[in-house]
């Protein structure tokens, strides 16, 4: 899988989760960019994204993300 | 169980109609998903959450300053969810010496904030944690973390045997069913501080919902259960009762009668039992009657209904016999397309998914936590005798075509008597269960039963017992007065229990109260009606009996003048004298 693609999947969880369907993500996009990203639905982010990819985060990954950039890193990983 | 994602849709939906609860949430890990599951789950049942949450980590703080935001607040209900996560962290930081007094400890903080707390306590026990240090040995040793723990667990039992206000939400035995591994989120924990993974929060919520809708009054009163591969295998109809599955030896015989104890012992704590069953009625009583290995026998239940009618049908004459809610029902059958009539035309009753092996229905129904309840008395373990009796009575009804001749055939007696403590716990479960005949639908605590019973200037309960040549009804209604001024008693409560209707109870209660009321000196009583979902059937209880309605405000009150009263004819006669 290419980083685009994972980046659209992204997309679709983000809007899904955060009820928003103008989201739009790039891979420079972090929390301040994204209304409503905070710790919390942080949590259920992961958890999404973790049961859609079937993969599991490590909590390291998890609290190093910088931006979306690092999240697809950490999923291209796993695939 | 619902997803923690389909949960938080379900609030966008608000209902402003809805009753409110005052509910305070204090946790010692991150409790804002544990808020939102608990908002949208009342909101399924039909409940509106005013919700106060604290800070991360305030429980202790909250608690013991009773000039805290807590107090402030005024909750009806205070959960609190101290995890045993938290607990290990506090455990660890002890020295070798200490590590014994941890669960006395916590012990002692609980038994301190259920005495500063009034509202109704809704404390989470500790789901076990080993943390291997002794191993299996940690059994012996009475300084290990799991040796403290169950203790704990055990002490909070004993706690709140004796403390009216301390209900248990018992956590431990959600993770006994699930798995800690299911249960608790290590990454989570260490990412976000919190303790239960995502899928585990609503049915960690859920238990503590249970609690709350038992003590208002919400729960299930009734059991009906199919027969055929239901209550035991096979088909009564085609398979002749030496065949049919039930016992040990034939078949999975072992796994109905499993069923059948665990109805037994719902039927020995107060839940009714009904036959519903597609059947010919002879045939389907005959193994009650001459199968040795059936544990549930005729005696058992208070209706059987076995015919080739519709379920649902027959579902509503069992609720027309009992008197009781459809939303207190829950119905039992092996047939899906049963199951989905029932639910289709009576969406109140609760009809739970079989599995479709039936040696999984215990399992699957102990994962429901269907039955919750806030009080245990005498009374429950006696009620389907009081239904059976109440059913003779029907059927010697219909021999008289004179009701008051009828009446007057019963001799009946009712012992009047202010609350005491052997009749607090009986007098809290009728205002927490009673809601068709019940004036204001106020629920007490055993708690607040008791406190009200010592303020002597301003309260004065009642209860009121029913026998007859029949046999004794127990204790069937409650009243509460409050001094409103010196000429004026205020009913604060009036409720009866639904299985003595129509027998005259309102006109020897007014009696009892005016006979009160000119005793004590006072000229009038006042009474109001505050609607419900189910109370209907008293929206003209005061103007029955002779009130007046006055005008005030939004409220519905009704005024009896003492002097004008004139006694009402009643063929109930006082066992003793008030």
């Amino acid at each position: 899988m290419k980083k685009e693609n994972v980046l659209s999947a992204l997309q679709e969880i983000f809007r899904d989760i955060l009820n928003n369907e103008l989201i739009l993500l790039s891979e420079e996009t972090n929390s301040n960019d994204v209304e409503g990203w905070d710790s919390l639905t942080n949590i259920m982010l992961v958890v999404t994204i973790e049961n859609h990819f079937g993969i599991k985060f490590l909590s390291s990954e998890i609290l190093g993300w910088k931006s979306v950039s690092d999240m697809c890193d950490s999923i291209l990983m796993k695939l | 169980m619902r997803s923690f994602k389909e949960l938080q849709k379900v609030l966008i939906n608000q209902k402003e109609n809805y009753p409110t609860l005052r509910v305070a949430l204090l946790g010692d890990s991150a409790t804002q998903f544990l808020s939102v599951a608990l908002r949208a789950l009342a909101l399924e049942n039909g409940y509106l959450i005013d919700l106060f949450e604290s800070d991360y980590d305030q429980v202790e703080r909250q608690c013991l300053d009773l000039s805290s935001d807590l107090y402030e607040f005024k909750a009806d209900y205070v959960i609190i969810c101290q995890s045993t996560q938290k607990l290990l962290a506090n455990y660890n930081q002890r020295g070798l010496e200490d590590q014994v007094n941890l669960a006395n400890d916590r012990v002692d903080f609980v038994k301190t904030i259920s005495q500063s707390i009034h509202s109704k306590l809704v404390y989470f026990n500790y789901p076990e944690i080993d943390d291997c240090i002794f191993g299996s040995f940690a059994n012996s040793v009475e300084a290990s973390f799991l040796y403290q723990v169950r203790s704990l667990n055990h002490e909070l039992m004993d706690l709140s045997r004796l403390t009216p206000n301390l209900f248990i939400c018992d956590l431990a035995s959600v993770q006994n069913k699930i798995g800690r591994d299911f249960l608790f989120s290590p990454s989570l924990n260490a990412t976000s501080g919190m303790v239960y993974s995502l899928d585990a929060i609503p049915l960690v919520m859920s238990r503590a919902l249970d609690i709350i809708l038992a003590l208002q009054g919400r729960l299930k009163k009734c059991l009906i259960l199919d027969l055929d591969n239901t209550l035991w295998g096979g088909v009564i109809g085609d398979d002749g009762i030496e065949n049919i599955q039930i016992g040990q030896g034939r078949g999975i015989g072992k796994a109905f009668t499993e069923l059948q104890e665990w109805a037994r012992k719902l039927k020995d704590r107060g839940i009714l039992l009904a036959v519903c069953s597609k059947n010919t009625e002879s045939i389907a009583r005959e193994p009650f009657e001459k199968h040795p290995d059936m544990v549930l026998k005729l005696e058992d239940f208070s209706v059987f209904v076995a015919n080739w009618d519709n379920k649902a049908d027959n579902i509503r004459r069992i609720q027309q016999t009992l008197n009781i809610g459809f939303e207190s029902m829950v119905f039992l059958d092996d047939n899906p397309f049963e199951r989905n009539i029932v639910r289709e035309n009576l969406p109140s009753v609760t009809v739970p998914e079989l599995p479709n092996d039936p040696s999984n229905y215990l399992e699957y129904l102990y994962s429901l936590n269907v039955f919750e309840t806030a009080s245990f008395s005498k009374e429950d373990v006696n009620r389907t005798r009081l239904y059976q009796v109440e059913a003779q009575r029907v059927s010697q009804k219909n021999s008289f075509t004179n009701e008051d001749e009828f009446l007057a055939s019963l001799n009946m007696q009712s012992e009047v008597k202010p609350f005491d403590r052997f009749t607090f716990a009986r007098v809290a479960q009728l205002t927490q269960r009673s809601n068709q005949f019940n004036l204001r639908t106020k629920r007490y605590s055993e708690s607040d039963i008791e406190k009200l019973s010592r303020d002597h200037e301003n309260y004065h309960g009642l209860t009121f017992t029913l026998s007859d040549k029949f046999g004794s009804n127990g204790l069937i209604s409650v009243i509460i007065l409050n001094k409103q001024d010196n000429s004026t008693l205020f009913i604060d409560t009036w409720l009866l229990s639904c299985r003595v209707l129509k027998r005259g109870m309102e006109n020897f209660t007014i009696n009892t109260l005016v006979d009160y009321a000119v005793k004590n000196g006072y000229s009038k009583i006042v009474g109001e009606y505050i609607a419900t979902a189910k109370n209907e059937m008293v929206s003209t209880h005061y103007e029955d009996l002779g009130f007046t309605r006055i005008a005030s405000g939004k409220n519905i009150l009704y005024e009896l003048s003492i002097e004008t009263y004139k006694e009402r004819v009643t063929y109930i006669i006082s066992e003793k004298p008030l």
